[in-house]
């Protein structure tokens, strides 16, 4: 009987063209087993959504360096929603000012965190959801 | 029916990703699902995408899909594709969606991406589960993209109707198929990366390994087509949908479609009794009665057919009665 792998897609929503966080996470979270849909660059808030919609992930890990965070979380968010993806939690990880991340952080976002945090804590953190700690 | 297999058969597309999940993982609900999914399953195209690592799968399919819907608007067209898992961890990084951007939030498309999860040959275990989900969800053509292939990566050609075969000059110091032998399962091999300076090279040592495949030919008779593209600016894709197109008429009309479709359900059927019976024999070879046996073969007091044959008569016919 096979396990259920814990499926997340990492995007890179955006114009910035910096994708080494992104590519330094999915590593990590491969390293912990578990599935990464890696998209790249430049992806628009729609998508991250098909994506997240087809590949059946639990959860979207974004990485957001442009400073665009505050227009492109909220419309993926609205866009979530209305493809009733409810169970999907989605993580950010970028350059985001405190005050941007409570703003977010209250319209759903399950967790913010700044250049510097260890991939063990993004790690543990997903695991957290699913009662694996 | 269940609601989940009606609403994927009503085209609901979150209810189609939950259910390839549930057959992806094997879950009794999944084989269920796929059981009762059969019989509107068996009219689709299944095209196959092989070839070494970083020769352009990806990029061809982006592509291929893009020209398939320009010639016919009114379908809907998935992808598989398999990457290899992590055998160290047993996670992935599936990454083939980075070079389908053309198609990834187009409402007439569904990629599915795969880890292998440690299955050999290319694909994952259940790869063909998958497409018949997306059978019978009504996606034609499935296009599935293999792990990058090395040797021996061939399966996919004892599940797809038409394999395309992609190289490309400068992988190596030669073509790679001409090592690999996965030449011998292609339909259409596509020579990508047209626009290097080494593509005419890459041609010849081409021409000259199908040369060797068919000596002769006869009447009727298939020959890959070599064709040339540049998958990253769309040049030569225009022939290979032609290619796929003639290849599917062929199929048909010669009579193969009928045999490539029983060589897929029998690797099916086989697959699926192979593993009941490496169930079975879990279940019913207790852990200690291995260990006993087992721990005579360390110390070469039994040998292993011997202990193969107690282990088979001695626990499993009799703990299975
Ligand atoms: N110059 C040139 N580069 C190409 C062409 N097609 C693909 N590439 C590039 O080749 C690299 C690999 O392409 P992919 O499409 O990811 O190759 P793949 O076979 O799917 O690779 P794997 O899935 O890793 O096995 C990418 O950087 C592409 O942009 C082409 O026709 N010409
Ligand atoms: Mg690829």
């Amino acid at each position: 009987m096979e396990e259920k792998k814990i499926r997340v897609l990492v995007a890179k929503p955006g114009l910035d063209g910096h994708d080494r966080g992104a590519k330094i996470i999915a590593r990590a979270l491969r390293d912990a087993g578990m599935e990464v849909i890696y998209t790249g660059l430049r992806q628009t808030p729609e998508m991250v959504i098909q994506a997240a919609l087809q590949e059946d992930v639990d959860v979207i890990g974004l990485s957001i360096l442009s400073g665009a965070h505050m227009s492109l979380v909220p419309r993926i968010l609205e866009l979530k929603k209305r493809a009733k993806l409810d169970d999907v939690q989605v993580f950010l990880g970028g350059i985001i000012p405190e005050a941007d991340a409570k703003v977010l952080l209250e319209e759903g976002v399950k967790a913010v965190y700044g250049p510097g945090t260890s991939t063990t804590q993004v790690v543990e953190d997903i695991r957290g959801l699913f009662g694996k700690a | 029916m269940t609601d989940l297999t009606q609403a994927v058969l009503n085209g609901d597309r979150r209810a189609l990703a939950r259910l390839i999940t549930l057959v992806e993982n094997d879950t009794g609900e999944g084989q269920q699902a796929l059981d009762g999914l059969f019989r509107d399953t068996g009219k689709t195209h299944v095209i196959g995408v092989t070839g070494a690592s970083g020769a352009g799968k990806s990029s061809l399919v982006n592509c291929l899909v893009e020209e398939i819907l320009k010639r016919e608007p009114d379908k809907s067209v998935a992808v598989i594709a398999v990457d290899p898992t992590s055998p160290f961890s047993g996670g992935a990084v599936l990454g083939d969606r980075i070079r389908m951007r053309a198609i990834a939030d187009n409402p007439h498309v569904f990629i599915r991406s795969m880890a292998s999860r440690g299955a050999l040959g290319g694909l994952a275990q259940n790869t063909q589960a998958v497409s018949l989900v997306l059978d019978a969800a009504g996606y034609d053509p499935i296009i599935i993209e293999t792990v990058g292939a090395g040797q021996s990566e061939v399966e996919i050609a004892s599940l797809a109707h038409s394999v395309i075969v992609v190289e490309a000059p400068g992988l190596g110091d030669d073509v790679q198929a001409a090592k690999a032998g996965i030449m011998e399962i292609a339909d259409i091999l596509v020579l990508n990366k047209a626009d290097k300076a080494e593509v005419d090279a890459a041609e010849m040592a081409l021409r000259s390994m199908l040369a060797m495949g068919f000596p002769s030919k006869e009447e009727g008779m298939w020959v890959p087509p070599i064709l040339r593209t540049v998958a990253t600016n769309g040049e030569g894709i225009a022939e290979v949908a032609a290619a796929v197109h003639e290849h599917s008429a062929y199929l048909h009309q010669s009579g193969n479609w009928q045999k490539r479709d029983q060589i897929r359900l029998q690797v099916l059927l086989r697959g699926l009794l192979e593993k009941k019976h490496h169930q079975e024999w879990e279940e019913f070879i207790h852990r200690d009665e291995f260990q006993q046996v087992f721990d005579q073969v360390i110390e070469r007091e039994l040998a292993p057919h011997a202990a193969a044959e107690r282990l088979y008569t001695d626990s499993f016919l009799k703990n299975s009665h």
